[in-house]
Order: structure tokens, then C-alpha cells, then sequence
């Protein structure tokens, strides 16, 4: 318990929480982009350059609005159920490793650490824990509202959550049966290394088709789990007059919205780590290092094409700015390849992590302008009816792969 | 061996006889049913802590797997009790043990 | 600091289980005994017992609870009534029960005089590897009967929950 190690903690603390805080502002925005890019409008663009500060203005709004609480609501779980949510939804952030150890020295000291908050030996049920406990957030905030279309959405929308644990625990099971322990940083390891040269070890392409069945149970689970579309007739708002959080206002209702945007970053990340090989990049090392060039100078291009042929007046001033940026990104990871290779330890984990998260967020954000909902009969039947027996095909055929094969 | 701040095993089972105790005086003062029912639980946990803290104290694990038994089995429990209390309150219309307690309808 | 951790967890442990025995609303007691199953999930940890910890967290607080806080909502259970309790009652109920705590205490501090220490990290053998084990090789009987119970559990309460068909 020495002082580096307090000061080092501390650091990785003050990081985490301040990216995870502007990750989750400006996921909102994304989605909104997105959304709005799939439905061919151009989504929010007037606050701030390409409404880059529409998040900004959404935090500021929301703070200031009158958080009032009305006469009839029980008002201990009222107060209690946001707070609830959004904390559970921020623990679980502490266990998962964004990278692997890396050692540099800083003004003398020599500091050794993972990028992980802490590795906890039974971490992967540490956050199949929390997610079961993260359901009374919704049943509470329904109930208390004394409201009959929140209670309604409260209870369904908890009911959906506890039924999709199940198979989201099933097809968990496998990439652990795999990898033969719980701690993520050991699951992350366990995927190093390469077939033939080039396929990666990553647990979803591991038995050939099955683990690939057991990422597609766990991401649709993780669908319902979070409420998001297909699942999210509970707070949908043309059904249930958005449902459990109807009597919510201002600083509440921001949390509930915090805590779903919180959720969706958790699972998308928990995901990478079992089944996408979490920082380890797609080909071996010294060919991998120029990805993350190419991708930002291709990114950098196209920017710079899309300032020389404006689509919008203002687009003459905007768009230089992000190819500029680009072309930085660019400059600073070849730095990093030839000149620091601290910064190429640091930043190319977290750039492979960041972009199998990030396109695994793309993925949820498609799919919720896409698809239409499900009705509740029909989720819940969906549940147990196919994603149960599913569950238990998948994870009793990794178990006797893992059985049979010699390890 | 031990580090200074340590805390001794007796007060885990001085904790566990009082939430015990305290679980067996909600069972015997309270009148509405599922609260009766919660204080059983809350007896069922402090079994499982004393159950724990033996398990530390002799060093195996076999006190552990005792808990996890006695998990499963308050699961089942919790389940066919409550359907139980949800057929009652169909029947009787009422939760308060002193309404239900007489066999004859 | 394990010291500290054990007093807070347990007087938060202590406190919820007072609340629950206390309060009128079922709510209100479900959320204290949800309070109290975190507080042990702690306490478990710092005996070392990291599995049931998070076992507990998973099918006492995140499934159990929840089933309970069902049931209450959809009962729409309320405030229990409160009949008038003889004063007599009251006053000779609470010094009595801290009595029978004072000699409960004193005879577990005589049962174990030799009173071992316990911190974090004392006990290693808690992790789900060394749970597991035992679980499936030894205890395998119970195991399978417990699946059985469950399916039991299942069938029961589907009955008892049913909708009657007329």
C-alpha cells in the first residue's frame, strides 16, 4: 500500500471517470447522429459546430430544469431508484481491463500497472452481479411513481431484465469454459496468439461455429438486458407514455438516462473482452502498429475531401479542423511507432479496445434505427422458449468440446 | 503473522446470532405475511454468515458449499412460498396472518 | 482498515436488519433486507469467500429480492395495520431482548477463547476454482438433488400461480 501505488490508482480513477463521464454525453450525441444519418436528416447541427455541443447544452438544461417531486409518489424509493441505477451501472466500469501492463517511468519512479481499475478473481460474475442487482433501479422508480402506466413499465421492464439474465449467464459460461477462468485480464490473455500466422485466438472464433453461436446469444441478451431496441417496449415512448421514468424530471431523469448509456458501454465492453480478444489486435504485432495510421490518415482524408466540397456553407470551417485533427492522430502513432514507443504501448491497446467497443456501440446504434420493436408476449416467449434452450445447447456443447479435447 | 488490523472471528458470530435474533423477532411480531416471510430470510443469511466464518476458522471449504446449499434451497423456498401467499391473498383477499389463520373458509 | 471495513458493513448490516423487524411498509422492509444481503455479500468477501459472495449478490439480491418485491407490487401490499401493543410490552420487550443479545454474546466469547484473527486475505481457498471442485466431485449427490428441488420449486409454484381455468 505504498504511495505509488495510491498515486497511481488515483490517476487511473481521475482518467476513468472523466473519459467515461464525456463518453457517455457523447454517446448520446453519436446515437443521435447516426440515427438521424439511417432516417437521411441531418440530426442535430445548429449547437456548435456539427452539434458538437448539443451534449453540452443537454447537461445544462437538464441540471437547471426544476427537479420537483410530486405529492404522491412514495418518496424514499423515488429518490432512492435513480441514485441506485446509476451507481450500479458505474461499478461495474472498475473491473474491465482496457489494456495490458504497461512500465514507464515518471520523474524517477518506476510504474508498473495494468489499465485496469482492479482484477478481481471472479470478475466476470462480479458484473453478472451487479447487472442482477441494477434491476431494482427500474422496478423501484415504476413502483414509486404511483403512477399505473410507470408500475406497468417497471415491471415488465424488470421482468425482461431478469429473464435475459439467464441466457446472457449461459452464453457467458462458454468463452469461460474456454478460457478456464473468470478474471478478464486472464480471458484477455487466454485469447493471445495466432492460428497459421494470422487468424487471431479470439474466443469467438474458437470451436468454429459455436462460439460465434454463443456471441450472438450474448449480444442480443445484452440487447434486452439494457432496454435497448428490439427490447425496449418498457419505456418506449408511443406505448407506455415512456414508462417507468414518466414522473421523472430534470436531474432523476438524467440519471436513468446516464445509467442506460452506462449500461450499453459496460456490456459492449464486457463483450470485447470475452469474445472479441479484447486489446489484442487483429494480425501479428509489427503489421498491426500501422492500422491505427491508416485508419486515421484514411479518416483524414476524407475529411479533407468533404472541406473541399462543402455540402453546407459551414462545412468549409469544420471539416479542415477534423482532417487536421486526423492528420495529427496520425503523425502522433507513428511518433509512437519510431520515436516513443511508451506512447505506442499506451495507445495502441487502447486503440484496438476502443475500436472493437466502438463498433460493437455502431452496431446497437444501427440497430436501433432499424429494427422495430417487440411486443412483450413475444419478448418474453422469445426469452424462454428459444434463447433458454438455445443457452443450454451451446454451453453443454462447449463443455464437452472443453471435456473431450485434450488441454 | 497477522496484520495489525485485524478483527477477531467472535465478532462475525456475535453478528450473525444478533441478525438471527433479530430475524426470529420480526417472525414472531409482525403480522403481515411477506414480512414474515423476509424475516425467515434474513434468519437464512445469518446461518449462512456463521456458516462462513467456520469455514474460515477450520480452513476448508466445506462451509462454503454448505451456504451455497442453503442458497438454493431459500431460492426454492422464496419461489413456492410466494405463490403460496399469492393463492391466499386470491382466496382470502387479505395478507395479515391474525385474517387467514382459520382453516374453514 | 479491515477493521473499519467489518464496522461499517456490519453496523450497516445491523441497522437494516433493524428497519426491516421496525417498519410498517413491506417495501420498505424488502429494500432493508436487500441492504442487509449487500452488507453480508461484503462480509463474506472479507472472510474470503469471494464465489458466494457474488453467488449471493446473483440469487439472493438479484433474484430472491426481486421476486419478493414482485409479489409485493403486485399485491399492491400496504402499510401494515398497527394494533396498540400493551405498554407494559414495550417497555419490558426491548431491555429484555438486549439481555438475551448480552448472554448469547458472552457465550460465544466463551466458546472460542483463543479468538482467531481474521483478514483479508487469510483464507485463499474461497475463489470459485476451490469451490467448485468439492462441488462436483464430492458433493455431487447433494448437487444433483438440489437441481431436483429446484425443479420441484419450479413445477410448484407454476401450479399454485396458475390462472384457474374455468
Amino acid at each position: 500500500m505504498d504511495l505509488t501505488y495510491i498515486v497511481v490508482t488515483l490517476v487511473k480513477l481521475v482518467i476513468l471517470f472523466g473519459v467515461l463521464m464525456t463518453t457517455l454525453a457523447y454517446l448520446q450525441w453519436i446515437e443521435r447522429k447516426v440515427i438521424a444519418h439511417i432516417q437521411l436528416r441531418p440530426g442535430p447541427y445548429r449547437v456548435g459546430p456539427h452539434g458538437l455541443l448539443q451534449p453540452l447544452a443537454d447537461v445544462i438544461k437538464l441540471i437547471t430544469k426544476e427537479g420537483m417531486i410530486p405529492s404522491h409518489v412514495h418518496k424514499v424509493t423515488y429518490v432512492l431508484a435513480p441514485f441506485l441505477a446509476v451507481t450500479l451501472a458505474l461499478v461495474s466500469i472498475c473491473v474491465i481491463p482496457f489494456g495490458p501492463r504497461i512500465t514507464f517511468s515518471v520523474a524517477g519512479h518506476q510504474i508498473s500497472t495494468w489499465l485496469q481499475m482492479t482484477d478481481l478473481r471472479i470478475g466476470a460474475i462480479f458484473v453478472l452481479a451487479i447487472s442482477a442487482v441494477g434491476v431494482y433501479g427500474v422496478a423501484l422508480a415504476g413502483w414509486s411513481s404511483n403512477n399505473k402506466y410507470s408500475l406497468l413499465g417497471g415491471l415488465r421492464s424488470s421482468a425482461q431484465m431478469i429473464s435475459y439474465e439467464l441466457p446472457m449467464a449461459l452464453a457467458l459460461a462458454c468463452p469461460l469454459l474456454l478460457a478456464n477462468t473468470l478474471s478478464f485480464r486472464d480471458i484477455v490473455l487466454w485469447q493471445d496468439g495466432y492460428y497459421f500466422g494470422f487468424i487471431p485466438h479470439w474466443n469467438v472464433f474458437q470451436v468454429f461455429p459455436l462460439q460465434i453461436f454463443a456471441f450472438i446469444l450474448f449480444l442480443i441478451a445484452a440487447f434486452a438486458e439494457t432496454n435497448r431496441i428490439p427490447f425496449d417496449l418498457p419505456e418506449a415512448e408511443n406505448e407506455l407514455v415512456a414508462g417507468f421514468h414518466t414522473e421523472y424530471s430534470s436531474m432523476k431523469f438524467a440519471s436513468f438516462f446516464m445509467a442506460e448509456y452506462c449500461n450499453m458501454v459496460t456490456v459492449t465492453c464486457v463483450t470485447t473482452l470475452l469474445f472479441l480478444g479484447g486489446w489484442l489486435p487483429l494480425f501479428p504485432a509489427p503489421w498491426s502498429d500501422y492500422v491505427a495510421p491508416a485508419v486515421f490518415l484514411l479518416a483524414g482524408l476524407v475529411s479533407a475531401w468533404a472541406a473541399l466540397n462543402p455540402a453546407r456553407p459551414k462545412d468549409k470551417y469544420t471539416f479542415p479542423v477534423v482532417a487536421l485533427a486526423s492528420f495529427g492522430l496520425v503523425a502522433l502513432f507513428l511518433a509512437g511507432e519510431f520515436v516513443f514507443p511508451i506512447i505506442n504501448q499506451i495507445a495502441m491497446p487502447l486503440f484496438w479496445f476502443c475500436a472493437k467497443t466502438g463498433g460493437l456501440l455502431f452496431v446497437w446504434i444501427w440497430v436501433r434505427g432499424t429494427l422495430p420493436r417487440f411486443r412483450y408476449d413475444q419478448l418474453m416467449r422469445f426469452a424462454w422458449t428459444f434463447m433458454f434452450p438455445v443457452g443450454m445447447v451451446v454451453m453443454l456443447a462447449t463443455g464437452a468440446v472443453v471435456a473431450l479435447l485434450p488441454r | 503473522m497477522a496484520p495489525a488490523h485485524a478483527v477477531p472471528l467472535n465478532w462475525y458470530l456475535i453478528l450473525s446470532a444478533i441478525l438471527f435474533a433479530l430475524g426470529i423477532a420480526g417472525f414472531l411480531y409482525r403480522r403481515s405475511i411477506i414480512t414474515v416471510f423476509m424475516s425467515i430470510e434474513l434468519m437464512l443469511n445469518a446461518v449462512n454468515l456463521s456458516f462462513i466464518a467456520f469455514s474460515y476458522h477450520w480452513k476448508q471449504v466445506d462451509g462454503h458449499i454448505f451456504s451455497f446449499f442453503v442458497m438454493v434451497v431459500a431460492a426454492a423456498e422464496a419461489a413456492v412460498g410466494l405463490a403460496i401467499i399469492l393463492t391466499v391473498f386470491k382466496n382470502r383477499k387479505s395478507l395479515e396472518i391474525d385474517e387467514i389463520s382459520s382453516m374453514k373458509y | 482498515m479491515d477493521t473499519a471495513l467489518f464496522i461499517v458493513f456490519a453496523v450497516i448490516a445491523l441497522l437494516c436488519g433493524i428497519n426491516l423487524v421496525v417498519q410498517t411498509h413491506p417495501i420498505s422492509s424488502a429494500l432493508s433486507l436487500i441492504g442487509v444481503m449487500s452488507a453480508l455479500a461484503v462480509l463474506y468477501l472479507l472472510l474470503g469467500a469471494e464465489f458466494l459472495a457474488a453467488a449471493q449478490m446473483i440469487v439472493y439480491a438479484g433474484a430472491i429480492m426481486v421476486l419478493f418485491i414482485f409479489v409485493i407490487m403486485l399485491l399492491n401490499a400496504g402499510t401494515e395495520r398497527v394494533t396498540p401493543t400493551r405498554h407494559l410490552l414495550k417497555v419490558m420487550g426491548v431491555p429484555l431482548i438486549a439481555v438475551f443479545l448480552g448472554i448469547v454474546a458472552f457465550i460465544i466469547q466463551g466458546l472460542l477463547p483463543r479468538s482467531e484473527l481474521v483478514w483479508f486475505g487469510g483464507f485463499q481457498g474461497g475463489g470459485p476454482r476451490e469451490v467448485g471442485i468439492p462441488l462436483f466431485t464430492r458433493y455431487l449427490l447433494p448437487f444433483e438433488v438440489t437441481s431436483v428441488l429446484i425443479l420441484i420449486a419450479i413445477i410448484g409454484a407454476i401450479i399454485l400461480a396458475q390462472k384457474e381455468i374455468d
